[in-house]
């Protein structure tokens, strides 16, 4: 594929992220005239107080959360799947995400159970803490995994590691959710469906800035992303620090998961789905191309995925990862009966 | 051509593998040189410890004794970035790479050259565009990897270790799974490079006949026997060949240098005439188990005539209808 072919592809994605988030801010359960959005977003005075406030405090942040956590998401996967050479890794796989759920889960279910205070009634402290204990739960897990990854030779060992550490914080919280009153149960629940709508206010722009900082950061791992391409041995007799390398990027993916799912709850799907339709787009395994594309494509979907979820009918009931799964699979799929045709 | 110098020096070379608390050697005492411009060649049997020594000498594995010198330095006072410019490697395992040309995989190969964001100047892609014409597979740069045939993969590899511009390449069996004529052809290619680009090259192979005929030094390795170098034609002489590969039905023929399948002759019968048709019908019938001379005595007579064959009086043209005749007669006695 030639660079302008190249070029023109990534247009399209940037093009696609602008018409769905333009759409994002437009659709709704309530309707609003476009005038009167981009009066609202112009920071011209709204007669209307009420659509003011659900254009600015619902559908913009809301928007701009979908398209960050895509980013994000489709970033870690990607890394995922080349570090451990595997195209079924996604960010969920080192559980990582499991640590951010052990975390909100430990938070959740204990606080009703042992502090005698429902967390979910707190308001904001609830929601900052919450937040708080994902970060940390995921953290910890991500340590865990880097401290193992020292220590064991294969990817597909470490792999497996992951997944085992990912079964044994579900098992964790089963037992919690046992001890646990229904209400606070239903909290956690609610939480693990995935939402680009929970955060509020400031903490919106704090998830943003935190996104804007970690994302590209992963574009300095291009290089050694591509070395690991080849395998280890071919990756270490061509310069890399193997372990160094390993390191690196399963901190970068483990940052990131962790920060959208301390957020917006586990979202499945994006992070594995997004690299191969790149990938299948490009026709490319070449992280200079396919880095920022999945950056994008993972922008671009999510906020296609979050503008089904509000479509009219479904008032904003549709739980994001339904959406996610029920928009990307197919995709997958069709990608991957694509590319077995032309490889034939 | 350039100055033949020794590159690769190993000293009382012991190579296994340590585990936790015990060291599993499979080799010991190995004390040998390899010179730049040679083409050498590693030969023994499975387990014998080939690829051990390979990945030794490559620094993937730790040497349980002894020294290795890559250009007059320890290895092990290289760091993983100055070895990736001494020595260049290709494996066995096969790349389970989708997506990615030709040309960007040996690109790969300018990685220890290139900058923090691995981008390739003018000069890396002259380089790359030279391997990949040296090589020969300048009509497969567009091509994508997981569509190539094994050996046009092994191809690429190899400009890939030329992209590296290493002075050294090892190599990991690169011609197994390959077809007779690509091996001879990868074979010729790596000998190519020895002999115009200086390079030292080593390389494992099963493939005697091909190893023999084409290696400048060859390395024997084998457990009980350890480690025999020389030319392919002194170890012939000194019978070092005939110790290595002895088994049942394979004869080292000490005449060409080379290994022959032997086979048990009980039957004798005489053959009259000369030329390659001679020699083809003595192949034949020696494949049967019948030894055929002008000497041997015997009433029937197989006369090798310029358009076939005349056997007891009857003429073929084929030596599959000789046979034919030939078991008859035999059976019949």
């Amino acid at each position: 594929m030639n660079r302008s072919v190249r070029i023109l592809l990534m247009l399209l994605l940037v093009a696609s992220i602008i018409v769905f988030l333009v759409l994002n801010l437009l659709l709704g359960s309530v309707e609003i005239p476009a005038g009167d959005v981009i009066d609202i977003l112009l920071g011209n005075k709204s007669d209307n107080r009420i659509w003011t406030n659900i254009v600015i405090k619902s559908r913009l942040p809301q928007s701009l959360t979908a398209m960050m956590a895509g980013a994000g998401l489709a970033v870690s996967g990607l890394l995922m799947q080349t570090v451990f050479r595997n195209p079924l890794a996604g960010p969920s796989v080192l559980g990582i995400s499991s640590g951010a759920s052990l975390g909100v889960a430990c938070v959740v279910l204990l606080s009703g159970s042992v502090g005698g205070v429902a967390l979910s009634k707190l308001g904001v402290i609830g929601e900052v803490t919450i937040t708080l204990s994902a970060v940390i739960g995921s953290l910890l897990i991500m340590a865990l995994i880097a401290f193992v990854a020292q220590k064991v030779r294969g990817n597909v060992t470490l792999l497996i590691m992951g997944v085992m550490i990912g079964y044994i914080a579900n098992a964790i919280i089963g037992v919690l959710k046992f001890f646990s009153a229904e209400e606070d149960i239903r909290a956690y629940v609610i939480w693990g469906l995935g939402s680009f709508s929970r955060v509020s206010g400031g903490q919106t722009w704090v998830f943003i800035i935190l996104m804007l900082v970690i994302l590209p950061s992963a574009f300095f791992l291009i290089k050694t992303l591509n070395l690991l391409l080849l395998g280890d041995a071919y990756a270490r007799n061509l310069g890399l620090d193997i372990k160094r390398a390993r390191l690196l990027v399963i901190g970068c993916s483990g940052v990131l998961v962790a920060v959208v799912t301390a957020y917006c709850g586990p979202i499945v799907f994006l992070g594995l789905a997004v690299p191969h339709i790149c990938r299948g787009l490009f026709h490319t395994s070449n992280h200079a191309t396919i880095l920022p594309a999945s950056l994008l494509g993972g922008a671009s979907l999510a906020l296609l995925c979050n503008l089904i979820a509000r479509l009219p009918g479904f008032e904003g009931a549709l739980p994001v990862n339904s959406v996610t799964a029920l928009v990307g699979a197919p995709v997958v799929m069709w990608v991957l009966f694509n590319k077995r045709k032309s490889e034939v | 051509m350039k100055r033949r110098e020794e590159t690769v020096r190993v000293v009382r070379l012991e190579t296994g593998y340590q585990s936790k608390n015990k060291a599993t050697v499979i080799t010991r005492d190995i004390n040998a040189s390899l010179y730049s411009g040679e083409l050498t060649c590693l030969l023994g049997p499975n387990g014998a410890g080939k690829s051990t020594l390979l990945k030794t000498l490559t620094a993937f594995l730790p040497p349980l004794g002894g020294e290795i010198y890559i250009e007059h330095k320890a290895l092990g006072d290289y760091s993983d970035a100055e070895l990736s410019k001494v020595i260049g490697v290709v494996l066995t395992e096969k790349l389970t790479l989708n997506n990615m040309t030709v040309e960007e995989l040996v690109g790969m190969g300018r990685s220890p050259y290139t900058g923090f964001w691995g981008r390739m100047g003018d000069h890396d892609r002259q380089i790359v565009e030279d391997s990949i014409e040296l090589v020969g597979i300048g009509n497969l740069k567009g091509r994508m990897i997981h569509t190539l045939s094994d050996g046009e993969r092994q191809k690429v590899m190899i400009a890939k270790a030329l992209a590296q511009e290493t002075p050294i390449i090892f190599l990991d069996e690169p011609t197994a799974f390959l077809d007779y004529p690509s091996k001879v052809e990868i074979m010729q290619l790596l000998q190519r490079l020895a002999r115009e680009k200086g390079k030292t090259v080593f390389l494992s192979t099963h493939d005697l006949e091909l190893a023999l005929q084409i290696a400048d030094k060859v390395w024997l390795l084998d457990k009980p026997h350890g480690v025999t170098i020389g030319t392919p034609e002194d170890l012939a002489i000194d019978g070092e060949m005939c110790k290595y590969f002895h088994r049942e039905g394979v004869v080292f023929d000490r005449e060409s240098g080379l290994f022959q399948i032997s086979h048990k002759i009980d039957k004798m019968i005489r053959l009259i005439g000369d030329g390659a048709r001679y020699n083809m019908v003595k192949k034949a019938l020696a494949r049967q188990g019948i030894d055929a001379s002008g000497n041997n005595p015997g009433e029937t007579v197989i006369e090798v005539k310029d358009n076939g064959y005349r056997i007891n009086g009857s003429e073929v043209s084929s030596i599959g209808a000789l046979l034919d005749i030939v078991n008859d007669l035999l059976s019949t006695e």
